[in-house]
C-alpha cells in the first residue's frame, strides 16, 4: 500500500478553470434561496413549533398562555370601551376581539420581523441555510399564534352568538348597519392568506434593513404603539363618520390612509358579518406586490451580506 | 461531482459599532486580520485572495495561529459567508462542525438538537428519527439526550456535534478545532468514525492544533497566516515549516503504529 505520499500534493494547484463571475448579487440567487427555503418545509416547521413550545416550557399551560392572555385583553378592554363608547357588549366585543387578533399577527410580524436574522446569528453564522429559513420561521410562529387566538374568537362567537349574525346590527350606538354573520365569513380564510403573503415581504425585507441598521427596529417599537391607537381597532369608524360627516376631509381619512386599517379589514369584516368592501382587498392586494418587489430586491442586492452583518 | 472553488476571495468584515473609534494607525499585531481604515466603516480584512480548489478526495488541514484565518476560511468554503471580492462556487451538500454550543439551542434537549442539526444538514424528519438510536449510542449520551443542552459540557456537545455528523453521509466536511475538546476514550471511537466517514465523504477540511489528528485525517495542508495563504502543500512539509520542526518527530510509538495501519492518513511507512 503505497500511498501517494505528500510529495504529490505539493503540487496540487490553485484553480486551473476560468473563474467564474460572482454570482452572489443575482436574482438566480435570490429566487434560489426562496426556493430551497420553501422546500425545507420541515426545518422551518419544526423550529417555528420549536419557538412556540420553548417559550412557554416549563410552564403550566404552555401554548394555552397565548390564548389565555390574548382572551383576557380582549375581554377587558371590551368591557372598558364598550362602556365608554356607549356600545352594545355583545356586538362590540366581538368588533374588538378579532380587531385585536389580527393586530397581534401584524405586530407580531413587524416587531419579530426585525429580529429575525439578528435572533438566529448564531444559526447564521453556524450553518450554511439558505435565509428564507427564518422567515418562514416566524411567519409561521405567528400564524400558530393567530391559530390559538382564533380560538377566543370561537368562544366569543358561542356566547355572544345574538349580537353579531342579526341582521342590520350597528358596532356603536348610531353607526352603519352591519347585514350580520352569514357564510361569507369564509371571506376570513383566503383574507389570512393574503396577509400571510404580505407577512413574508415584511418579515424578509425589515429583517435584512434591520440588521444592517440596528436602529429600525426601535423606531418600530416606538411607533407602534402609536399605530395602534390610530388604527380602528378600539374605536370603529362609525366613530369618524358620525363626527366629521361624509365630506372627505384629512380627519375622515385618517382610517383610510393608514395601510394597517386595510390589513385589519379584511379578515375582521368577514369574521363578524360587517359590511365587506373590495377596495380594502385591493390595496392589500397592492402592498403584497409593491412589497415583494420591493423585499426580492433587497434580497437579491444584501442577501450575502446578511451572514456579515449579524 | 463535489468540488469547492474559490477565485481570488476576500473576505472583509465591516464593525458597525467601532466608527467612533480612533484607527488612525493601521492596527497591525500578530494576531487578527489587518483592520482596514479607507472607508467610513472599520473593515477587518479577515481573508485576502485566497484561491483554492478542492476536489473529491482531498483532505486538507488548516493551521496558523489564532486569528490567522482558519474559521473564517471555513465559513467561506461552506457558503455561510460569501466572498466580498472574488468569487467562489460550492458543489455538494456541506456538513460544518464549528463552534460548539453556538449553532445549538441551549434550552432544548439533546435530542430535539440532533433533529434539528439533521433537518439542517438536509435530512428529513423520519430520516433522522430512525439514526437516533445510533447516535445515542455512539455519543454514550444516553439518558442525558432528554436534557436541555445548557447541562452539557463542552466534550458531551462535542460528542452530540460529531454524533450527528458521522451519522449522515455529508459530501463536504468541515471541522473546526473543537473537535479536541472530547476525552481519550471517545477520541478512539470517534477518530474510527472520522476517518471511515472521510474515506466515505467527499471532501474533508479540518483546522486543527493538534498534529496527531491532523495526521490521522489529513493528507494535504494549508497553513493561514493574517488571512492569506501562506503556504499550500503536502501535510508533512506544512507542517514542518509551521512548527518549525518534523511534526513525526514527536509522534508516540502507538499513534505512529496507528497512522501506518490507517491508509488515510496517506502517509509513507509513518514509522
Amino acid at each position: 500500500m503505497s500511498a501517494p505520499s505528500t510529495v504529490q500534493s505539493v503540487t496540487v494547484p490553485a484553480p486551473t478553470s476560468a473563474p467564474a463571475p460572482s454570482d452572489s448579487k443575482s436574482w438566480a440567487r435570490a429566487f434560489a434561496d426562496i426556493r430551497a427555503g420553501v422546500a425545507n418545509r420541515e426545518l422551518w416547521s419544526h423550529l417555528g413549533w420549536q419557538d412556540i413550545k420553548q417559550r412557554y416550557r416549563r410552564s403550566v399551560l404552555g401554548p394555552l398562555w397565548i390564548t389565555l392572555s390574548m382572551g383576557v385583553t380582549a375581554l377587558g378592554l371590551g368591557i372598558l370601551y364598550s362602556q365608554l363608547l356607549g356600545s352594545p357588549i355583545d356586538t362590540y366585543l366581538p368588533y374588538i376581539t378579532t380587531g385585536f387578533i389580527v393586530w397581534a399577527f401584524l405586530l407580531g410580524c413587524l416587531t419579530e420581523g426585525t429580529e429575525t436574522f439578528i435572533a438566529n446569528e448564531g444559526l447564521i453564522k453556524h450553518l450554511p441555510a439558505p435565509l428564507s429559513v427564518y422567515v418562514l420561521r416566524t411567519v409561521w410562529r405567528q400564524c400558530i399564534m393567530f391559530a390559538h387566538n382564533m380560538i377566543i374568537y370561537f368562544i366569543v362567537l358561542m356566547i355572544l352568538w345574538g349580537g353579531i349574525t342579526k341582521s342590520g346590527y350597528v358596532i356603536t350606538d348610531g353607526g352603519v348597519p352591519q347585514p350580520g354573520l352569514n357564510w361569507s365569513a369564509l371571506l376570513a380564510i383566503p383574507a389570512f392568506a393574503l396577509i400571510a403573503v404580505n407577512a413574508g415581504w415584511v418579515v424578509l425585507l425589515f429583517g435584512i434593513i434591520s440588521t444592517r441598521f440596528r436602529d429600525i427596529p426601535q423606531v418600530i417599537t416606538s411607533l407602534i404603539n402609536l399605530l395602534f391607537f390610530m388604527t380602528p381597532i378600539v374605536w370603529s369608524t362609525d366613530i369618524l363618520q358620525k363626527r366629521f360627516g361624509d365630506g372627505v376631509t384629512w380627519r375622515s381619512l385618517v382610517a383610510e390612509l393608514n395601510p394597517l386599517y386595510h390589513f385589519i379589514q379584511i379578515i375582521r369584516a368577514p369574521l363578524i358579518g360587517a359590511q365587506q368592501s373590495w377596495h380594502h382587498w385591493a390595496i392589500v392586494g397592492g402592498f403584497a406586490v409593491v412589497g415583494w418587489v420591493l423585499a426580492l430586491f433587497v434580497m437579491r442586492n444584501y442577501r450575502s451580506r446578511v451572514s456579515y452583518w449579524v | 461531482m463535489v468540488s469547492i472553488d474559490v477565485w481570488d476571495a476576500s473576505v472583509d468584515f465591516p464593525i458597525f459599532d467601532a466608527k467612533s473609534r480612533s484607527l488612525k494607525k493601521q492596527v497591525l499585531g500578530k494576531v487578527g486580520g489587518k483592520i482596514g481604515t479607507e472607508s467610513k466603516v472599520p473593515v477587518i480584512e479577515a481573508l485576502h485572495d485566497i484561491s483554492i480548489s478542492l476536489k473529491d478526495g482531498d483532505r486538507v488541514g488548516l493551521v496558523g495561529h489564532n486569528g490567522a484565518g482558519k474559521s473564517t476560511l471555513l465559513r467561506l468554503l461552506s457558503g455561510i459567508y460569501e466572498p466580498t471580492r472574488g468569487s467562489s462556487r460550492i458543489v455538494g451538500r456541506v456538513a460544518p462542525v464549528f463552534d460548539l454550543g453556538v449553532g445549538m439551542d441551549q434550552e432544548i434537549s439533546g435530542f430535539e438538537n440532533i433533529m434539528i442539526r439533521g433537518l439542517y444538514l438536509g435530512m428529513t424528519r423520519k430520516q433522522m428519527e430512525k439514526r437516533v438510536d445510533d447516535i445515542a449510542e455512539f455519543t454514550e449520551l444516553g439518558d442525558y439526550l432528554a436534557m436541555p443542552l445548557r447541562t452539557y459540557s463542552t466534550g458531551m456537545r462535542v460528542r452530540l456535534a460529531l454524533g450527528v455528523v458521522t451519522s449522515i453521509d455529508p459530501e463536504i466536511l468541515l471541522l473546526d478545532e473543537g473537535i479536541g475538546a472530547v476525552d481519550a476514550a471517545f477520541l478512539d471511537k470517534a477518530r474510527d468514525r472520522l476517518v471511515d466517514l472521510v474515506r466515505r465523504s467527499g471532501l474533508l477540511v479540518f483546522a486543527s492544533h493538534q498534529d496527531d489528528l491532523l495526521l490521522e485525517l489529513c493528507t494535504s495542508a494549508v497553513w493561514m497566516d493574517e488571512g492569506r495563504m501562506k503556504m499550500r502543500g503536502g501535510l508533512r512539509e506544512v507542517l514542518t515549516a509551521y512548527k518549525g520542526k518534523d511534526p513525526f518527530a514527536n509522534v508516540s510509538p502507538e499513534a505512529a503504529a496507528r497512522l501506518a495501519a490507517a491508509p488515510v492518513s496517506a502517509v509513507e511507512g509513518g514509522e
